[in-house]
């Protein structure tokens, strides 16, 4: 049977075999924040805040890489994932440096953005204030780590979509980083082609246009979807 | 074991207090008064790892008042570093902007903070002594007040997209143009706000008309003047030449370009402010100190540049023999002048056709591993000055802001008014106002980001010669 019926937040909903709960959500209407996740690249399930409560399973599942189920009754919005969510993106906000005034992304960001969605008035938890370093060694992009929130959706552009695997992560728990490989600076790693998908694809201000100043940058990734829509039609395929 | 006293003062925030130390001598007069800024802010040291493009998003957050000031320097010091020249379309709109946010911020420094001292008296119900009480006496007068300071928030807004804190001018122009609708609604403008400039001058010249002590007492004291004007000696606030005049008018410093003002000026410390005390370096310190800001602007200009300003300029000058005016009460008369010079300026530029259709933003790399940028702030000129690395990396930055240049003659202004209120170890009534007044000629940053309705909150210290607090005087 290539239809499947499940229940999202007392919604009846249908979709296809090899759907996500995500993707069967989205069509519903019902929101769900995400960050890592961006279609047309791979879900690896590294934010969670897509975390849903899915009845009889004893753990959270996240959305974006779950398929469905027949049967499945799924709750997305419980004070339990509520407070969950509100608590990750704090701690993404006391993790990194993000000085939203003065930010390139400030406006258009979606770390920004889910603040506002999960009702972030204040953090909680004490900045950590680290010490990060910023690459403008590039002649077209600059990278600045203070910014990072490790959702390595440049990571996997340049690997999936570019072919290029410029990027990859190093280092384990609060000192991992977003590098190239052998941590060159990115103005002289080889492999990296220019095309700037990484920059387009970075939800936060970490990746940028070198000349952007504050507010000035908003990211284009109508590119993926052509990507996705040629593949579809094997307009590559001879 | 023996004790050890460590002494922390001033106190870091002093709850927005301006702190002033008075010293006295054996018979109880005045020896040294002191004024204390006790703030510190480490943007000089945060910003170093940044990139200098960067930099105007952040240090325009320095001030909620003059944001645009360190905007345009802040771009300013990006041009340097990419090593270009903007083109002029981008200079003319960097001119207008800051024209308007000069007359923005000198019409809440005049009407706002300062005017109720003198429509309402030093001496009046200090409850009543502010912006509201103006409003009930002179209704008018303070409505258009307000509204003239409405013009040059307008004018930023429709330049940058916002009031407050516009990240619109960039290093290599600015982000976008005027649109064209807005100049219609500018013009339409100009007249009411030139007449009322023109009230603001008239009431303020019968009032020293009938008030010379005050004009007197009130900072009147020989220092050198520094600030921009253009190489014919004519005003301008935003990418002039530096020139500096001593108190009888004589040119000590001409022609130099603003981005080698390291060559020329120094900055001391000293162990009762935060504050750096910038002083000039062929005069050593502090027998170099300088004041910045409306006074000196004029001080220095030979002309205005424009016609009304122009006019107003020679009354200016006419205060004073050598045509150098001393008192820093005249700071208010000066700050009238360069408002009426900037809405001159503004309808001069809106009628550029080049402002419309120019280029605006040039691109460009990291060609230079220093870069300073200066523009005239409404409190005086102000200097941002960055070392990078060949990627444009922040190694160093130094900022040189109005409120420091004015300091030593803040203090000075301070002192002579100590002088003139405490004889003998009594301290005359309305010491505190005066005090107060004096301050806000200078309109030092404080005085607006503490309270600007009502007054100003201050603490003094009395201090006798064996160095005892002999009387604290706290009004919050
Ligand atoms: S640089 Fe941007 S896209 Fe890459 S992992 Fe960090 S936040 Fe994600
Ligand atoms: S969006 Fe699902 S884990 Fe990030």
């Amino acid at each position: 049977m290539s239809v499947v019926t499940l229940k999202i937040d007392d919604i009846e909903c249908t979709g296809k075999v090899g759907q996500t709960i995500l993707e069967v959500a989205k069509e519903n209407n019902v929101q769900i924040p995400v960050l890592c996740d961006l279609k047309g690249l791979t879900p690896v399930a590294a934010c969670r805040l897509c975390l849903v409560e899915v009845e009889g399973l004893p753990k959270l599942v996240p959305a974006c890489a779950t398929k469905i189920q027949e049967g499945m009754v799924v709750k997305t919005n419980t004070e339990k994932l509520k407070n969950y969510k509100r608590m990750i993106v704090e701690l993404l906000f006391s993790e990194g440096n993000h000085i939203c005034a003065s930010c390139v992304v400030n406006g258009h960001c979606e770390l920004q953005d889910l603040g506002y969605m999960v009702g972030m008035d204040h953090v909680r938890f004490d900045y950590l204030w680290q010490s990060f370093k910023i690459d403008s060694s590039h002649p077209k992009f600059v990278m600045d780590q203070s910014k990072c929130v490790k959702c390595t959706r440049c990571i996997r552009v340049c690997d999936e979509v570019e072919g290029a695997h410029v990027w990859d992560l190093r280092g384990r728990g609060i000192n991992v980083r977003v590098s190239t490989g052998f941590d060159e600076p990115w103005g002289q790693n080889k492999d990296c082609t220019q095309c700037g998908k990484c920059v387009q694809v970075c939800p936060v201000g970490a990746l940028f246009d070198k000349n952007a100043t504050s507010s000035e940058m908003i990211k284009d990734r109508s590119f993926l979807q052509r990507i996705l829509e040629g593949r579809e039609a094997k307009i590559w395929v001879r | 074991m023996a004790q050890k006293r460590i002494v922390l003062d001033p106190v870091t925030r002093i709850e927005g207090h301006a702190k002033i130390s008075i010293y006295l001598d054996e018979n109880g007069n005045v020896e040294e008064a002191q004024f204390h800024v006790t703030e510190v802010r480490g943007f000089e040291k945060f910003c170093e790892g940044r990139l200098y493009t960067e930099m105007p998003g952040i240090t325009q957050r320095i001030c909620g008042i003059c944001p645009v000031s360190h905007l345009l320097a802040s771009a300013r010091a990006g041009d340097d570093i990419m090593g270009i020249t903007i083109p002029e379309a981008a200079r003319l709109l960097r001119y207008m902007m800051n024209s308007a946010q000069i007359v923005q911020s000198h019409a809440l420094s005049f009407f706002h903070l300062s005017s109720p001292d003198f429509l309402l008296g030093f001496d009046s119900d200090p409850a009543k002594r502010n912006i509201f009480g103006v409003i009930e006496k002179f209704p008018d007068l303070a409505r258009r007040g307000i509204r003239l300071r409405k013009f040059g928030q307008e004018v930023i807004e429709m330049l940058g997209g916002r009031k407050i804190h516009p990240a619109w001018a960039v290093p290599g122009g600015v982000r976008e143009p005027l649109s064209e609708d807005k100049k219609q609604i500018i013009l339409d403008w100009i007249p009411e706000v030139k007449e009322t400039t023109k009230m603001g001058i008239e009431f303020f010249k019968s009032y020293i008309d009938k008030n010379k002590d005050v004009v007197e007492n009130f900072g009147n004291f020989p220092s050198y003047f520094l600030g921009l004007v253009n190489e014919d000696g004519s005003y301008n606030h935003h990418d002039g030449f530096i020139r500096v005049i001593d108190s009888n008018g004589n040119i000590v410093l001409d022609k130099v370009d603003p981005r080698k003002y390291y060559e020329y000026i120094g900055e001391s410390t000293s162990d009762h402010s935060y504050l750096k005390f910038p002083y000039l370096k062929s005069f050593g310190y502090p027998g170099g100190m300088y004041r910045v800001g409306p006074l000196a602007r004029l001080n220095i200009a030979k002309s205005m540049g424009t016609p009304l300003a122009d006019k107003e300029l020679k009354e200016f000058k006419s205060f004073s023999p050598n045509g150098v005016v001393l008192s820093s009460f005249m700071y208010h008369y000066a700050r009238l002048i360069e408002i009426l010079h900037c809405i001159e300026k503004i309808e001069e530029i809106v009628q550029n056709p080049i402002i419309y259709k120019g280029k605006y933003r040039v691109y460009g790399g990291v060609n230079k591993e220093m870069g300073v940028g200066v523009s005239e702030a409404p409190r005086g000129t102000l200097f941002h000055h960055y070392w990078v690395d060949e990627n444009g990396i922040l190694t160093k930055v130094n900022l040189i802001i109005a409120t420091g240049q004015n300091n030593l003659g803040m203090n000075k202004t301070v002192d002579q008014i100590a002088k003139a209120y405490i004889k003998n170890g009594d301290i005359k009534e309305g010491m505190l106002n005066r005090i107060e007044a004096g301050i806000r000629c200078y309109d030092p940053c404080l005085s607006c980001s503490t309270h600007a309705i009502g007054q100003m909150p201050i603490k003094v210290e009395i201090i006798d010669k064996s160095g005892n607090i002999v009387k604290t005087i706290v009004r919050d």
